[in-house]
């Protein structure tokens, strides 16, 4: 995001208003969300009050479905985010690299790219029913064109100054690697993998409600087939705050790794597809 | 570099079509005569891809998908447009729903789908509904971002020319907020077919998602995988349209980049 800092800076407690007033924010989300069924403009048989809700949710956490949903949707999107991120990354470094490499395989990727990983579903059930494979294919074949792309314009990106100098010091191919395009390709990698970790939980909870592999997505669909509606929003609720961790965690990770980098450059949220 | 040259589009081409060609060639050797159930020659793919989804009856199908997708993803688009802008352009309202948002937007889409059968059960509205739902906040969020980050110097001349309202809006506000907004488009893209197809896996009677679905239920394998290949042939479609229109829109700002780097 185009940051300016300026603008933060100029009141002191600017930042702390800003705070203040999402939160105000969100709770004035939680009182409409109270209020409406009570006041009777939705039925409650649709939309249980917020309150209702949030008990529900206590009582789900006390029960092992609630932690076993989590943690096999927890697991399904580590395992495909951590595939896709390490196959994406050497796989883009490799195909970057090579010029004749990147001419090649350009018309394929651009041709298999927008394939929606949807599409593999009726595949995926044939092969491996609703075990957790089914999730990784589903997971694994959206996330890692995400970072695939990103590492590709990163690659691309280094400085043909700092590569001739490399090559004028005599720097190996694995050095240049290490020196010269790990440190450019970086801020375009943390894209990608911001990205990812929310389209893995995407598909993870997508192929949780349409296949019905274990997850969050399963008990969401099955609650809402029960008629447990406060139960169902409890699991929605869950499944949104997990989505805001995770993408607040790719935030702090690139922030960490990019700390050195003069500035988290503008064209790299552009490029972000 | 070799990028520099002008290369001869008989060349490129051939370079382009090599891999594309290799890989469906060994497609093609691999699979031919294949007992595997699951996986059955290309040769037989493709006829049953010609006769399935070339047909007038897969009409019945397509239609309705496409209908429900650009129904869901142009409203998205239009809402998030013009309800992202005002919030933009206010920091206290920035301020005061951004979190909120954010809460949305990463609520995994997929989910509404049993939250919006309880509201309107399985019909189309629900459908596209869940694609409105699921397209709107990329660009929401983008538009706000874009809108927020107008260019300050250009703001205050605008506002010296006592540009305003309507004039304000098209010359100023969403030229410069649309590169962003784009990328918020593209987004979106990518969540919308797949709302579309997952949608019409639950109860429906019609849609692309139900066909495949079908086919798989019924282990009619050939015709499957030709709805496989016919569904991505769908989201090139898709990106392909996308992008000629993204070129047409922002064709002015690719170019300013493009100078500016050369510089």
């Amino acid at each position: 995001m185009p940051a300016k800092p300026a603008h933060g800076r100029v009141h002191l407690g600017a930042r702390s208003l800003a705070w203040l007033e999402g939160f105000g924010g969100l709770v004035g989300l939680a009182l409409l969300l109270e209020m409406a069924p009570r006041a009777g403009l939705v039925s409650p048989h649709y939309l249980p009050p917020f309150s209702a809700m949030i008990v529900a949710l206590f009582e789900e956490m006390k029960s092992a479905v609630f932690w076993i949903a989590l943690g096999a949707t927890m697991r399904a999107w580590a395992i495909g985010f951590i595939i896709s991120v390490a196959t994406g990354t050497v796989i883009g470094i490799l195909i970057g690299s090579s010029n004749i490499l990147r001419m090649l395989t350009r018309s394929t990727i651009e041709f298999l790219r927008p394939i929606p990983s949807v599409a593999l579903i009726p595949l995926a059930v044939l092969l491996f029913g609703s075990q957790i494979e089914s999730t990784l294919i589903l997971v694994v074949y959206a996330s890692f064109w995400q970072v695939l792309i990103q590492v590709l314009y990163g690659v691309q990106d280094v400085d043909p100054v700092a590569r001739e100098t490399a090559l004028s010091y005599g720097l190996g191919p694995w050095a240049q690697i290490r020196y010269v395009t790990w440190p450019t390709t970086l801020p375009y990698l943390m894209t990608g993998v911001r990205l990812a970790a929310a389209v893995s939980l995407i598909l993870a909870v997508t192929s949780e409600v349409a296949i019905g592999s274990q997850g969050l997505g399963k008990e969401i669909s099955d609650t809402q087939a029960g008629g447990a509606v406060a139960i169902m929003y409890a699991y929605v609720i869950v499944a949104g705050i997990i989505g805001v961790i995770l993408n607040l965690l790719a935030r702090a990770l690139e922030r960490w790794v990019l700390a050195w980098h003069p500035s988290m450059r503008l064209h790299i949220v552009e490029a972000g597809e | 570099m070799s990028d520099t040259g002008p290369i001869r589009p008989i060349r490129s081409l051939t370079i382009m079509l090599t891999l594309p060609a290799a890989l469906v060639t060994t497609w093609w050797f691999i699979s031919a005569g294949s007992q595997n159930f699951y996986f059955p020659p290309l040769q037989t793919i493709l006829q049953t891809f010609l006769k399935v989804w070339l047909s007038p009856e897969a009409l019945q199908n397509v239609i309705p998908s496409i209908n429900r997708f650009f129904v869901g993803y142009l409203a998205a688009a239009l809402l998030g447009l013009t309800v992202g802008i005002p919030i933009g352009a206010s920091r206290h309202v920035r301020n005061l729903l951004e979190p909120m948002l954010e809460f949305f937007r990463a609520i995994p889409p997929p989910v509404l789908i049993p939250m919006l059968i309880l509201f309107t059960g399985v019909g189309d509205e629900m459908k596209t509904l869940v694609i409105v739902f699921g397209c709107i906040w990329p660009v929401l969020l983008n538009t706000v971002a874009g809108v927020r980050a107008l260019d300050e110097v250009l703001a205050e001349v605008v506002l010296s020319y006592r540009l305003s309202g309507f004039a304000r809006l098209w010359y100023f506000v969403l030229p410069g907020a649309s590169p962003q907004i784009f990328t918020g488009l593209r987004q979106s893209l990518s969540i919308g077919i797949i709302l579309m197809v997952v949608s019409e896996m639950f109860a429906a009677s019609n849609g692309i998602g139900f066909a495949l679905v079908q086919y798989q239920r019924t282990f009619a394998i050939p015709e499957m995988w030709a709805g496989v290949i016919f569904l991505g042939i769908i989201g090139i479609m898709l990106s392909l349209i996308f992008r000629a229109f993204e070129a047409w829109i922002l064709g002015w700002y690719h170019g300013l980049r493009r100078s500016q780097r050369e510089n």
